[in-house]
């Protein structure tokens, strides 16, 4: 395929006694909106940094746009838009002063570039003299992402851009990222919010520097290899120390107030689960089979022994 | 203090100038329960748990906490209540064992009491093979349960997390909330802010605040049902969003 964007192979990074990233292989198309998806510690950040020249790797080699990450990082530089886990703007300028300066740096202008970040600017731009350390969370986000954006970068790396911030800045965050995917952009995000990895074309679950997999959400979801239960009780605690117990129990989470459950037994029946509940003394309001949430397949591929 | 509420909150407000941070709340929380306390960032969650921690008054309102009031006997409401936040507030550079005889030792337990608790934990959360670690040299999913753990070592009656699982696996977060469980059905009551609106569905009540309002406040099933969707994220967006637009 000649329309790769992103190609990493066998790239490694270690901080002393810790291995970073292992071994990561991983091709992103142009246009993908692609999600790294794991918990702190994962490897995700360590990732961004070596793509976006700002780190080395010890070993393994990554491109941007056909271009080396060591070698031609001065081009690359150009090329990318980056938006660091922790909004870097300058808290002492204005949200109009922060965006000029980083059009600048880029050797461009507001002007020249402002019908790509006017669907996201235009929501802050009533507050442009405001200092950005005035802001509030979801408005900084957003005066980060239009900073990222101003010099028309071709591929966008996004590190945890939604952390710390509330459920509905989030959702409108998504919706900024799905109006500039249409533009052509490549965009790379990471987090640690399990259910955004639905909003992403293609994902990578990664844990302690290794990714676990590589789907689209959907073949993620399909490809979880059990039933799964979704069990419902009076006393959630009490059904959870239950199954716990059981020696048919594979695993058994709790989602909210329900109970996800798989049994060792894969023609286990309803009824065998609702006997063995009920002479336990478990008050059932509901079983179900139900879908793999990506949680539930997080939790799986962490349980699976490491593939050769 | 009605015999089952543990936290009686009447008219809660909270001014700033013009501002209105808290606006006439209103809600009470029974013994042993976990209660959800939500809302957009800005909505005065912050605002309100400081006045129940006895950190910060009340502009008015009728406000019991365990039985004392947030006006004169915050030191009363101070010793039986817990607070962890998502910074922890662990000392780094002191090891596991260390933490948990600072933290026992601050509220005041004794010698031989401080002993048991420290050894009982440790096995508990198990941890004994590594009560000499560094707190920084721990992985975070511990931090959680040790600084849970320790928010819960003199025996309050109440216990508030502020935005306590952020970052961690699904494993690791579903140990924690393991934790609170088990505490809630010792018969500690749990006051917790989070923004994972997954998390809220194991809540037995939430409230949603917004614009230093309680607009909603019901378990999560009834919620689900009254707005007619089947997530509690959902619930979020419908009530916060409709009230910002």
């Amino acid at each position: 395929m000649n329309n790769r964007s992103i190609e990493i192979v066998e790239l490694n990074k270690r901080y002393g006694t810790i291995q970073a990233i292992k071994n990561i292989n991983l091709t992103i198309q142009t246009g993908e909106l692609f999600g790294l998806v794991g918990p702190d510690g994962a490897g995700k950040t360590t990732l961004i940094r070596i793509l976006t020249t700002l780190l080395l790797a010890d070993s393994g080699k990554a491109s941007v746009n056909k271009l080396d990450v060591v070698k031609n990082y001065k081009q690359l530089r150009e090329q990318i838009g980056y938006m660091p886990g922790r909004f870097s703007l300058y808290m002492d300028l204005s949200v109009e002063e922060n965006l000029a300066f980083f059009a600048t740096i880029f050797g461009t202008s507001i002007q020249e570039n402002y019908d790509l970040i006017k669907p996201i600017y235009s929501q802050i731009e009533a507050f442009k003299t405001r200092k950005a350390g005035a802001l509030s969370g979801g408005m900084k986000q957003k005066l980060a992402l239009s900073c990222a954006l101003i010099h028309r970068p071709k591929v966008l790396f996004l590190d945890e851009p939604t952390t710390g911030v509330d459920a509905v800045s989030r959702v409108e965050f998504w919706e900024m990222l799905k109006e500039l995917k249409n533009t052509g952009i490549t965009i790379l995000v990471s987090t640690p919010y399990m259910d955004e990895a639905e909003l992403c074309d293609r994902v990578a679950l990664m844990q302690n520097g290794e990714i676990l997999s590589i789907e689209s959400p959907d073949e993620l979801k399909n490809n979880f290899p059990h039933d799964l239960w979704y069990i419902k009780a009076e006393n959630q605690y009490k059904l959870l120390q239950i199954l716990r117990t059981w020696e048919k129990t594979y695993s058994a989470h709790g989602f909210g107030q329900s109970i996800h459950f798989v049994s060792q037994d894969s023609q286990m029946k309803e009824d065998e689960i609702r006997q063995f509940l009920e002479s336990k003394t478990c008050k059932i309001q509901r079983i179900m089979r139900i879908g793999a949430s990506i949680e539930d397949c997080f939790m799986e591929l962490m349980n699976q022994p490491k593939k050769a | 203090m009605t015999a089952e509420n543990i936290i009686e909150v009447e008219n809660l407000t909270k001014i700033y100038g013009q501002f209105y941070a808290n606006d006439h709340l209103n809600f009470s929380v029974k013994k042993g329960e976990i209660f959800g306390f939500l809302g957009a960032n800005g909505a005065g969650k912050t605002t309100a748990i400081r006045i129940l921690c006895g950190l910060s008054k009340p502009s008015g309102g009728k406000i019991t906490v365990a039985g004392f009031n947030v006006y004169n006997q915050t030191e009363q409401i101070k010793r039986n209540i817990g607070y962890m936040s998502q910074k922890f507030s662990l000392y780094d550079d002191l090891t596991v064992k260390e933490n948990i005889e600072f933290y026992g030792g601050i509220y005041g337990l004794n010698n031989k009491t401080l002993r048991q608790k420290t050894s009982d934990l440790l096995q508990k959360l198990d941890l004994t093979d590594k009560q000499n670690f560094l707190i920084k040299d721990i992985p975070l999913g511990w931090k959680q349960r040790l600084a849970f753990s320790i928010a819960i070592i003199h025996d309050p009656q109440i216990v508030f997390l502020d935005e306590p699982t952020g970052g961690v696996d699904p494993i690791t977060r579903r140990h924690f909330w393991d934790l609170i469980y088990e505490a809630a059905f010792s018969g500690i009551t749990i006051f917790v802010t989070t923004h994972y609106m997954d998390e809220a569905e194991y809540c037995d009540r939430v409230s949603i605040m917004v614009d230093g309002k309680i607009i909603a406040l019901d378990s999560p099933d009834n919620l689900k049902n009254t707005y007619q969707v089947d997530t509690m994220n959902e619930v979020f967006l419908k009530l916060a969003r409709q009230k910002i637009n």
